[in-house]
């Protein structure tokens, strides 16, 4: 994440190249500066009976990376984001059950191409906090460490860090999978209205790599959600989100509730976590103002989360619009 | 003699109560084929109040203001195709259940099932004492209502 001083530099750089640059020029330096986010969309993602259509969830991953990296090739696309010799933790999230858990697709569809850009099954590790989310979500547990992982922290040989890690107000006791078993964790995490933090996406989806998830809860998730993303032992190693936004719940989450069940069909990747959040978070309350309900703050739960991971103390990303370059796609 | 017989009585009272409860749990859910076409795909699982953001997350709160004791739940399969899972939520009064059933559900369509009810096209709740009960099917197809219905009755009359 670039600091404001660098950003600033960057631009007057820009504005001092304007005489050899076009306006358009210095447009796209500024944009460059910016929180980059991706939504790719598919309409037919879903068929008319509600099942993904696998085929589709890989295609439409390949063109959220191609449009995030500019490089049309997938595997050259995917050398961009992951590095190499390194255990790549996938954090899904199974919590809702099938329909509104990572889908099953996508998370394969990430593995294949993590190998095709030269990342061994074996450097490879798909997580959840509790083994019957996975399975129950449509993953097989595997623990053999020369193919790719599924594995949850409640199963033999993981659990939790002994010694605590703070920051804030916080004080959690992180999951072993996180420290000791991954170097580099992609987010896979659900777009959801959450009962209490008003949305849960990217930054909510690590409540599931701590012990108490339930000590963060108060006050609608805040400061809980950005203090526990500023521990150095997730941020560090957290690095890119890849949003499952296929199928969505837009009131009474983050449990199902399939009377609110809905389909953005939609991939949301980028870096910034927050941008990410703020992104999903606008998206669901589109979907509540097209239902003809109330705003999320209306009903008492005010992203607040969200400005507090922006805010000098936390500097996890923006929430400010005009400095996310949103690309629809 | 006659302390070492009230010992054993209080042992044996103990025990009851524990396998009661237990019982109970295991009790509340109905065994593969005993309503037509639907299989218990899962072992039943308990989480009592305090562990219950583990299975639901921020909506535990809700329950556990309205006072939860405990949360049991089973999935199940119709016809080998059609996925659920049934929760039942004890709680520590009725009042608290009907609290739960009356939050949220004005576009829902009530059904007679235990003490009230209600029904979506792919979810039924209702409650019956202390006990609140959330039926959700994960897929939505013509048989879905008919089938999540009989099931509700399956629960119910474990209850």
């Amino acid at each position: 994440m670039n600091s404001r001083r660098e950003f600033l530099k960057t631009a007057a750089t820009g504005a001092m190249l304007l005489g050899t640059q076009s306006k358009l020029g210095l447009a796209e330096l500024l944009d460059q500066q910016k929180s980059k986010v991706v939504v790719a969309r598919d309409a037919e993602l879903h068929t008319a009976g509600g099942h993904l259509d696998e085929k589709r969830v890989a295609d439409l991953l390949d063109r959220a990376i191609a449009t995030y990296t500019g490089r049309d090739k997938p595997i050259e696309a995917w050398k961009r984001i992951v590095p190499v010799g390194k255990v790549i933790g996938l954090k899904i999230n199974g919590l809702g059950g099938k329909p509104i858990a990572t889908h099953l697709a996508l998370t394969l569809a990430v593995c294949e191409r993590l190998q095709q850009a030269g990342v061994k099954p074996s450097e490879i590790v798909v997580w959840e906090c509790r083994h019957s989310d996975l399975e129950r979500a449509g993953y097989t547990i595997s623990t053999d460490r020369s193919r790719i992982r599924c594995i949850g922290t409640d199963m033999d040989g993981f659990g939790f860090e002994e010694q605590p890690a703070a920051f804030g107000s916080v004080r959690v006791n992180f999951t072993k999978i996180l420290t000791r078993e991954c170097d580099f964790v992609i987010n896979l995490p659900v777009l959801k209205d959450h009962d209490l933090a008003g949305v849960t996406f990217s930054l909510k989806n690590f409540y599931g790599a701590i012990q108490r998830p339930a000590e963060l809860h108060g006050s609608a998730c805040n400061p809980g959600i950005a203090d526990l993303n500023c521990i150095p032992a997730l941020r560090d190693k957290f690095r890119f989100t890849i949003g499952d936004a296929t199928a969505s719940i837009y009131e009474g989450g983050p449990q199902f509730h399939p009377e609110h069940l809905w389909y953005p069909n939609a991939l949301i990747v980028g870096h910034d976590p927050v941008a990410i959040d703020y992104t999903g978070w606008k998206i669901v309350e589109r979907k509540r103002a097209e239902m003809g309900m109330p705003t999320l703050e209306s009903t008492g739960r005010p992203t607040t989360f969200l400005v507090t991971a922006a805010d000098a103390k936390h500097n996890l990303g923006t929430n400010d619009p005009q400095r996310i370059h949103l690309m629809e796609i | 003699m006659k302390s070492l017989l009230a010992f054993a009585a209080i042992i044996l009272a103990v025990t009851a109560v524990g396998t009661g409860c237990k019982k109970k749990v295991a009790d509340s859910f109905p065994k593969s084929g005993v309503v037509a076409g639907w299989e218990k795909t899962s072992e039943t699982r308990v989480f009592a109040a305090k562990d219950l953001y583990q299975y639901i997350d921020g909506d535990a709160e809700q329950y556990i203001s309205a006072g939860v004791v405990s949360t049991s739940t089973s999935d199940y399969k119709f016809q080998g195709q059609l996925e659920a899972t049934v929760d039942v939520h004890t709680m520590a009064s009725a009042d608290g259940a009907r609290k739960i059933l009356e939050t949220g559900t004005k576009d829902a369509k009530p059904i007679q099932l235990g003490d009230a009810g209600v029904a979506y096209a792919q979810s039924i709740i209702f409650r019956k004492g202390v006990s609140l009960v959330r039926i959700v099917a994960y897929e939505s197809t013509p048989d879905t209502p008919q089938a999540l219905l009989a099931l509700a009755h399956g629960v119910e009359a474990k209850l």
